[in-house]
């Protein structure tokens, strides 16, 4: 199971494109806010937790059908299905290693951009910790999506349609815990309905991911 | 005949005719689609019988 | 496994369904047609809403109705994936473009009914923002159909994005909840249905609702027989090509 995170991994990083393209695509986004709502720095503060958040959010949905595509096409996810590693196990390292080459860096890389909206002072830990929470969840839920999708050619735009409505209780309380946070409110209850969120993702969604893969490789 | 709707006629006859609409709509897409499809199976199964003779 | 397959068979459907489906559309008409006409020409104003309030006749049930198609889609689903009969799997398909045709009704309504009481066609309330995530569930789901060819595959997985979906559409609906009251303490702009609902609203309301019902069993019965024979077709194509 290590190996193929190490595999997954290593390939995500020499293959280009994928380690790097979510950071640029979350970059251009942050850059072209001020262009569409006008470069005051109030404004700019003001929305600058949800639109870090939909960036990240648009970045990670970016990378999603990379996940199982090349795998797929090569026949390797024929191969790791009948090996004696547990569907459920792949699909959750597959999650794992989605998060550590896009969410991570995102991760890391938010304060900077957070700087180019003007984020307000105390805003920076909480949506650092509002991202650090939501991310996971959103890799596994993409996860789920790009399982069900992998069979289809062509499936980018369907695999957004079906992940995006997914993705909604997610951004809420994570963009909703970054907003209270920057304002310097009480964000206990956002932060726990997030973690539920998150840890209850974890759990359970990995078994239906495993299913629908299970089915695609019939 | 027509009940007076006051300052909201619009509001509520729209409603009414988008709803009513939507319906006729949805309710002769399904049975052009059903006759159709109930047709084209009749016909391929005759030519599916006379394929076996 | 032979008794499930008498039970559900597609042939079997196919005959009852035929037998019942004249009455239940004559119904579903009787009772949009005598419901609809008693609300909109018979019914008093209310007060406070003047002549909007007919409004109701089409909103509530539409709403209604936009939230138990996909219940019965979550059970239709979890029977095909529990106990695989075809026809299960079928009738939710068939059920979904009825259901998110009634999620289209409600927005529509809705923002035509909120301009005047609420002076703007839309608010995230989180009522409205529930149906207009539930209507992406809809979409999501019957674009998932349309781009599978194997039916086999398409019905479990568009089952299992079914089940999945509804803990999420849930779990929205919360999380909705939560954020609108998290940006206007207190400020609610729902209405409060069931308090304004007098008797003489009520009869008309009631045959609404039964006449949505029945036109949605309705339209799921000749939309499930459709899929059947289509289904069926394929299958005959195929052996053609092969044969």
């Amino acid at each position: 199971m290590i190996a193929l995170l190490t595999r997954d991994l290593r390939l995500a990083v020499r293959a280009g494109g994928g380690f790097g393209l979510g950071l640029a695509f979350f970059l251009i986004v942050v850059t072209l806010v001020p262009f569409s709502v006008g470069p005051e720095n109030a404004l700019l503060s003001e929305i600058a937790p949800g639109i870090l958040w939909l960036g990240a959010l648009l970045a990670c949905l970016l990378s999603l059908d990379r996940i199982f595509a090349l795998d797929w096409e090569d026949g390797s996810l024929d191969l790791l299905a009948t090996s004696p590693v547990p569907m459920e196990a792949l699909v959750s390292i597959k999650a794992l290693a989605h998060w550590l080459t896009t969410g991570l860096p995102l991760i890391v890389a938010t304060p900077v951009f957070a700087l180019l909206l003007s984020l307000p002072q105390a805003g920076y830990v909480p949506l650092v910790l509002s991202l650090f929470l939501g991310t996971p969840a959103l890799s596994v839920i993409g996860t789920f999506g790009a399982a069900l999708t992998v069979g289809i050619k062509r499936g980018g735009l369907l695999l957004s349609l079906l992940v995006l409505p997914l993705y909604v209780p997610t951004l809420i309380f994570g963009a909703e815990m970054a907003r209270r946070g920057a304002l310097g409110l009480d964000m206990k209850t956002a932060m726990m309905m997030q973690a539920g969120i998150s840890f209850g993702v974890i759990a359970l969604l990995p078994f239906a991911s495993a299913a629908v893969l299970r089915v695609n490789l019939r | 005949m027509m009940p007076d709707l006051g300052k909201y006629a619009e509001a509520v006859l729209s409603s009414y005719a988008i709803s009513i609409a939507l319906l006729a709509v949805l309710v002769i897409a399904s049975v052009v689609r059903a006759r159709r499809v109930k047709r084209d199976l009749e016909s391929t199964e005759k030519r599916g019988r006379n394929h076996a003779d | 496994m032979a008794s499930i397959w008498q039970y559900a068979n597609p042939r079997k459907f196919i005959q009852t369904t035929d037998r019942v489906l004249p009455w239940i559309a004559g119904a579903a008409l009787v009772a949009l047609i005598v419901g609809l006409v008693w609300g909109f020409f018979f019914t008093p104003e209310d007060y406070r809403q003047g002549s909007t309030v007919k409004i109701i006749y089409l909103h509530v049930p539409s709403a209604l109705m936009a939230i138990n198609g996909w219940i019965m889609m979550l059970a239709a689903s979890l029977i095909w994936i529990v106990r695989r009969h075809h026809v299960s799997a079928l009738a939710a398909r068939a059920a979904a473009p009825v259901g998110a045709t009634m999620t289209v009704i409600a927005l529509v309504t809705g923002a035509i009914w909120g301009q005047p009481m609420w002076g703007t066609w839309w608010a995230w309330d989180p009522r409205l923002t529930s149906f207009l995530i539930l209507f992406l569930f809809y979409l999501g789901y019957m674009a998932l159909w349309a781009a599978i060819e194997n039916d086999d595959t398409a019905a479990d997985l568009t089952s299992v994005l079914c089940l999945v979906g509804s803990v999420f559409a849930v779990l929205s609906r919360y999380a909705v909840n939560f954020w609108n009251q998290g940006l206007h303490q207190g400020a609610s702009l729902s209405l409060d249905k069931e308090e304004n609902v007098a008797d003489v609203f009520y009869f008309p309301l009631l045959l609404c609702i039964a006449g949505f019902v029945l036109l949605f069993i309705a339209l799921v019965f000749l939309r499930t027989q459709t899929e059947i024979r289509a289904r069926r077709m394929r299958a005959l194509l195929v052996r053609e090509r092969l044969g």
